[in-house]
């Protein structure tokens, strides 16, 4: 099979040799196994939406980042507050411990939802029980408790209370879970202990799953039903997990799936109630976009109510359209034929966006770097506007991800798993991209190397990005910082080839 | 005035640690030091047997009351006790909460900062049982106490405790330059106690300060809440302490890095004293009394 990129594995393989020179010859050895090329996969079938099978399983993944080199992985308490729990609205999170954690994790997902903020819901807000140094000595339940009365007294429109525990908290042993069954008694209302301290596993990934865990047991299990009970479950009910409402993504996912006749009764946790999370055990089936952070509690709703779950992908036309018939499958006739209607609807949406862009974009390489499943579930979108990925990688992904990677990359991309600070920086400048699509920490360095680039985790503080409405602005946004005539004004005009100075 | 010397005392649970330290020190006065003692156990009673009375007001106590550490007054916390000496007791959480450790840190960092330390001879340190984590490992490092004086017994536990203990100060000799002073056998009367304490403390390059005879005439001065010297002054026991108090005041500078053995040598020395039986013996009296049972 000929080689997708003019560059080819082979020089990719020697620009990893490269870059790995810089190491220690134990570092080396143990970078060596996050860092590869996708390999064709011959007896691998071919993905329906893309006619993909590559290999990109072979990465060693989910281990700790080597001490010394710069990692951008967040910690437990990061991935259960910050992505999990953060964005259910209707509850307050207390960031549980000493101030900084909650200060500097402040509204940093762009989470998006309805209500009245310190009214009914609080996702912007930032709760903390500001430990200090007597907290520690003495221990903190009896602050926590005072505050969750606090909060009653403050919002009692709160329809419940989650602690997520910084650091201390485990290394003082305090009893949260007493403090929750005693508050859960004294106002009735749902508090969830989340045991997310930062140090737990290598990265946000073990908070994903704690924090999964303790809706499980806090939720499910201790639960009373909440509003489930109420509930009278139809026929077309479906759950979204794992959609964080980013920009507004869940508002444009949801739309198709309501054209296509199908009730989405809970969308977790962007946008979310606690009412939407009671309820999703009636649900018919859940929808899982972000497969890394939510799978675990899709499997557990599969054990224990025999729900069915799926994995979707709403980014980009191909995949907007293969996702919205591989879910109308699981249902009847109607639904199939409103999953056409709808595709064929928004089809000259996407005629229009590919005719403005797609010239403009045609051929351009990018590079990503982000968490979750975007560094997979992206790469169809580029694809569609004629753009080609060249490299890409997960900041915690597990060997499952890199599995699912085989179906989005064509062979020769370079993937790179838990990438150092390092590593990307050569990485680019040995490849030198149209576009990087990677953080915050990234995006400043890229561009002083003269490289365009977006932020691929707060869509830059654009999107929605998901749906056929996020697919127009993302094509948009993509043109915006590729073709922005600033690229060509970067070099200082005496250093101008002569060629050009002299027009 | 002389230079200020700090030392601590170690040592399994329940060996009589404060009551060995408090005597001790009562005795060192009548050789002119000035004392300061800072009790290190979140159950404050370090300080108990020189005050009369069991302190009321501890530094973490009442830090949390006003708000902060920084909102305390030395005078507030440093009480004067039998002969002079100057008392001050940490305190901490109370059993199964917060951070005990992160309260010993808290405590002595504000002494040293306040000038707790000015103006005395001695600075003492009463450590509870175990070194459990790094707080409590805090008059180890960073150049507090010079010389740590172990308290320990004939009990296997206990010499396995100051086994450990010696493995903190050697891990801190180094980089603060701590050293281990000696072991204090208070005696428990268990076999060829004298022996096996002078045998332990020479597998840790130590010595044996002094061997602590057993005598009622202590607990009867501790129901009072007194030391021996104090209660009794002309008893044989106070003599002791005298005795014992000198020798560590003549101890200055002759610490040791210790030499911890592995668990398996401590056995061995226990074997050698015939106070314990090998596996091989052990598993062969069981068989014995296996087969005895068998057969009746």
């Amino acid at each position: 099979m000929a080689k997708d990129h003019a560059s080819g594995p082979e020089d990719y393989e020697s620009l990893i040799e490269q870059v790995l020179e810089a190491y220690p010859a134990k570092a080396k050895k143990k970078r060596t196994k996050h860092l590869q090329v996708s390999q064709p996969d011959p007896e691998g079938d071919p993905d329906p939406a893309t006619g993909i099978a590559s290999k990109c399983d072979t990465t060693k993944s989910n281990i700790k980042s080597i001490p010394g080199v710069m990692t951008v992985r967040g910690c437990a308490y990061a991935g259960s507050k910050g992505v999990v729990w953060g964005p259910v609205k209707d509850m307050v999170h207390i960031s549980h411990g000493p101030v900084g954690c909650g200060q500097y994790s402040w509204s940093q997902r762009r989470n998006y939802y309805i209500g009245k903020t310190g009214v009914d819901s609080f996702v912007t807000m930032q709760f903390t029980t500001d430990f200090q140094e007597k907290d520690i000595v003495f221990g903190g339940d009896k602050k926590l408790g005072k505050m969750i009365d606090e909060l009653e007294e403050l919002f009692p429109l709160s329809k419940g209370t989650t602690i997520q525990s910084e650091c201390p908290i485990g290394l003082i042993g305090d009893d949260i879970e007493a403090v929750a069954r005693q508050k859960n008694k004294e106002h009735n209302k749902t508090m969830v202990p989340v045991r997310c301290e930062g140090f737990r596993g290598v990265s946000q990934s073990l908070g994903h799953h704690i924090a999964n865990d303790a809706v499980r047991d806090w939720v499910y299990e201790k639960g009373d039903g909440g509003a489930a009970k109420e509930y009278e479950p139809g026929e077309y009910d479906v759950n979204v997990i794992g959609d964080y409402n980013i920009g507004g993504d869940a508002w444009a996912s949801r739309i198709l799936l309501e054209e296509m006749g199908l009730n989405v009764v809970g969308n977790w946790s962007g946008d979310a109630t606690l009412a939407e999370m009671e309820r999703a055990p009636k649900a018919k089936l859940n929808l899982i976009h972000c497969y890394r952070s939510m799978n675990y509690i899709c499997r557990y709703m599969e054990e224990k109510y025999g729900i069915g779950w799926m994995e979707y992908n709403f980014f980009g036309p191909t995949q907007i359209a293969a996702s919205l018939r591989a879910i109308a499958e699981k249902f009847d006739d109607k639904i199939k034929e409103n999953a056409e209607k709808v595709i064929a609807k928004y089809q000259p949406l996407v005629d229009a966006v590919n005719a403005k862009y797609g010239p403009r974009l045609e051929g351009k390489s990018v590079m990503l770097y982000v968490g979750g499943l975007r560094p997979r579930h992206v790469v169809t979108a580029y694809d569609d506007l004629g753009m080609k990925v060249v490299g890409t990688g997960y900041e915690f992904g597990h060997g499952d991800d890199y599995k699912r990677t085989g179906h989005y990359v064509k062979d020769g991309t370079l993937i790179y798993d838990d990438v150092t600070g390092y590593e990307l920086e050569k990485f680019i400048e040995g490849i030198r991209p149209d576009l990087v699509g990677s953080g915050i920490k990234e995006k400043y360095p890229v561009q002083k190397m003269g490289i365009p680039f977006r932020q691929m985790h707060s869509w830059d503080y654009s999107g929605p990005y998901h749906g056929y409405d996020g697919y127009a602005i993302f094509a948009r946004d993509m043109d915006l910082a590729i073709n922005n005539p600033v690229w060509g004004m970067y070099d200082a005009p005496w250093k101008k080839p002569e060629a050009i100075a002299a027009e | 005035m002389s230079e200020l010397r700090q030392i601590a005392f170690y040592g399994k649970g329940g060996i009589g640690k404060s009551t060995t330290s408090q005597n001790t020190l009562a005795a060192l006065v009548e050789l002119g030091q000035k004392i300061l003692i800072v009790g290190c156990d979140p159950k404050a009673d370090s300080t108990r047997l020189i005050l009369n009375s069991k302190a009321q007001d501890t530094v973490l106590h009442l830090a949390a009351e006003m708000g902060s550490v920084e909102d305390l007054e030395l005078e507030d916390v440093l009480k004067i006790g039998y002969k002079d000496i100057k008392c001050v007791e940490s305190g901490g959480p109370e059993p199964g909460v917060g951070c005990a450790g992160r309260g010993v840190i808290t405590s002595i960092n504000f002494l040293e900062e306040n000038g707790a330390y000015d103006d005395v001879d001695y600075v003492s340190y009463d450590v509870l049982g175990d070194v459990v984590c790094g707080g409590f490992a805090m008059p180890i490092r960073e150049n507090k106490a010079q010389e740590i004086y172990i308290v320990m017994s004939g009990e296997m536990m206990a010499l396995y405790a100051a086994n450990n203990i010696s493995k903190g100060i050697l891990k801190y000799a180094n980089s603060g330059g701590v050293r281990l002073g000696g072991l204090i056998c208070n005696e428990r009367q268990t076999d060829k106690e004298l022996e096996l304490a002078e045998a332990m403390a020479e597998k840790l390059g130590s010595k044996l300060i002094h061997f602590v005879p057993r005598d009622n005439i202590v607990q009867h001065a501790e129901l009072r809440r007194q030391t021996v010297l104090q209660y009794a002054p002309d008893s044989q026991q106070a003599d002791e302490y005298r005795e014992l108090a000198r020798k560590i005041h003549e101890n200055s500078g002759k610490g040791v890095i210790p030499t911890p053995v592995t668990m398996d040598e401590l056995e061995e020395m226990l074997m050698e004293f015939g106070i314990m039986q090998s596996e091989e013996e052990r598993e062969a009296m069981i068989a014995k009394s296996d087969a005895e049972m068998a057969a009746s």
